[in-house]
């Protein structure tokens, strides 16, 4: 039971892991691109993991209540600016893959390498 | 029991990601996503983190997977010449996981409360709230002042990010040489869905309200810029879909949208700025009115504005720069 208080950690390990795959293993841009936001959502998890407190509740203040436990702020803070710069990152990822598709034809690296040699 | 379910969000977050990887179909992948996305924020909220689960489920489940819908319509949409494993890849992905799950043997457990990061800022931040800003939110309290300046950053990544997309694939009407009277009128996704057509339209004014609803209340509830800017983009999106991309583009001029991804980080950077003129440091909102708290609850009011204008600004620009070139 003590274990299962790092199940959540494992979970970070394991996709993270999964994430790293799509990215060196993969061939196709698209894919690339979904590896690397997988990655980015474990490591989210991460950091939402530790944020957790025995008994706690979400870190807004209500009046009146004196010895309520309050999960911690600070990485919420951190990870809610990170969400959307990672949208805005993972758009400007897929805005090159579509050019380089208009320039090369395909979107699988193995063939761009290819044509670039040629 | 909370524990439990935690156990199955987590467990089913592995199986989703794990699809994603190994699917052929791009767009099965990209759905996937979403749905990566929506267990993601149901965990963080099974976390605690009520602001952070709003936020991933309206970018995460919402707009990203509209976004990359949008790239998947111009590119090919199943992947070539899949190898079924690479060897070596799995090797060398199994080996650092296992290093990383050692790893964590050493960490404190879930929700032990004498954990380091407990012990630092954080117990500060909950007991100094109340009393220097007065907010009952302590998360955009500290995203607001606190860390302002870390917050600024974010906005002005965002801006950049909204920059490179609108350059390398132009907006018609603003960036590169397409005007919006070029761009195919009418729509095509939802065109022979009349059910989701009426649904969606009896919708959209409540996305709205709801944006601004979250724009304004982020003090007092979950809520703030960030996520009131990714649902108000989400109902200008759900119209594009519904009237079609030409139409959308009219109600929110393409120029309008550039000056709106300008315009919020500006005016969060001119609070600043304005603080500094007052006598106090740079995003030092003590100085904006005569009363210390009142001062900081302007401020972030303002800066909030500030990044839901430009996440707004951002995001709808990001979209219509996919959608039209399709178009």
């Amino acid at each position: 039971m003590e274990l299962l208080g790092l199940f959540n950690y494992w979970v970070f390990a394991v996709l993270l892991m999964v994430g790293f795959y799509a990215v060196i293993a993969k061939t196709n841009m698209v894919k690339k691109l979904l590896g690397l936001s997988i990655f980015q959502g474990a490591v989210f998890l991460l950091y939402i993991t530790m944020d957790k407190v025995d008994g706690g509740t979400a870190p807004i203040i209500q009046p009146g209540v004196v010895d309520a436990i309050y999960s911690n702020p600070l990485p919420q803070v951190l990870i809610l600016t990170a969400i959307v710069v990672g949208i805005s990152t993972t758009a400007l990822g897929l805005a090159l893959i579509v050019r380089i598709y208009e320039a090369y034809g395909t979107i699988e690296e193995d063939e761009t390498q290819r044509l670039d040699i040629e | 029991m909370t524990v439990l379910f935690g156990i199955f969000l987590l467990t089913l977050l592995v199986v989703v990601a794990i699809g994603i990887v190994r699917t052929g179909n791009l767009f099965t992948a990209v759905m996937l996503t979403g749905i990566f996305s929506l267990l993601m924020a149901a965990n963080f909220f099974v976390l605690d983190a009520a602001d952070v689960a709003l936020t991933e489920a309206a970018v995460g489940a919402g707009i990203s997977t509209v976004l990359l819908l949008g790239g998947l319509a111009l590119v090919p949409g199943r992947e070539r010449n899949r190898r079924r494993l690479h060897g070596l890849a799995l090797g060398i992905v199994s080996l650092i996981t296992l290093m990383v799950v050692y790893a964590t043997f050493e960490k404190p457990r879930l929700g032990d409360p004498s954990a380091p990061v407990h012990q630092h800022v954080a117990p500060w931040y909950l007991e100094q709230t109340p009393i220097l800003v007065g907010i009952p939110n302590v998360v955009t309290a500290v995203l607001g002042t606190f860390r302002g300046y870390d917050t600024l950053g974010e906005v002005i990544v965002v801006f950049t990010a909204g920059i490179g997309v609108l350059f390398l694939l132009g907006l018609p009407g603003a960036i590169g040489s397409r005007k919006t009277e070029e761009v195919q009128p009418g729509n095509s996704y939802l065109g022979h869905h009349l059910i989701p057509q009426i649904v969606g339209t009896l919708l959209i004014p409540f996305i709205l309200l709801f944006a601004l609803y979250v724009q304004f209340h982020g003090e007092y509830g979950p809520g703030g810029g960030f996520q009131a800017g990714a649902i108000f983009a989400a109902g200008m999106i759900l119209y594009s879909l519904i009237a079609g991309e030409r139409e959308a583009l009219q109600v929110i001029t393409p120029r309008v949208l550039i000056g709106l991804m300008a315009s919020g980080a500006l005016l969060f950077g001119g609070v600043g700025i304005v603080s500094m003129l007052l006598g106090g440091n740079f995003l030092d909102y003590n100085m904006l009115a005569d009363n210390p708290v009142a001062g900081q609850q302007w401020g972030i009011l303002i800066i909030e504005l500030g990044v839901g204008i430009t996440v707004t600004g951002v995001l709808l620009a990001v979209y219509h720069a996919f959608a039209a070139r399709g178009r």
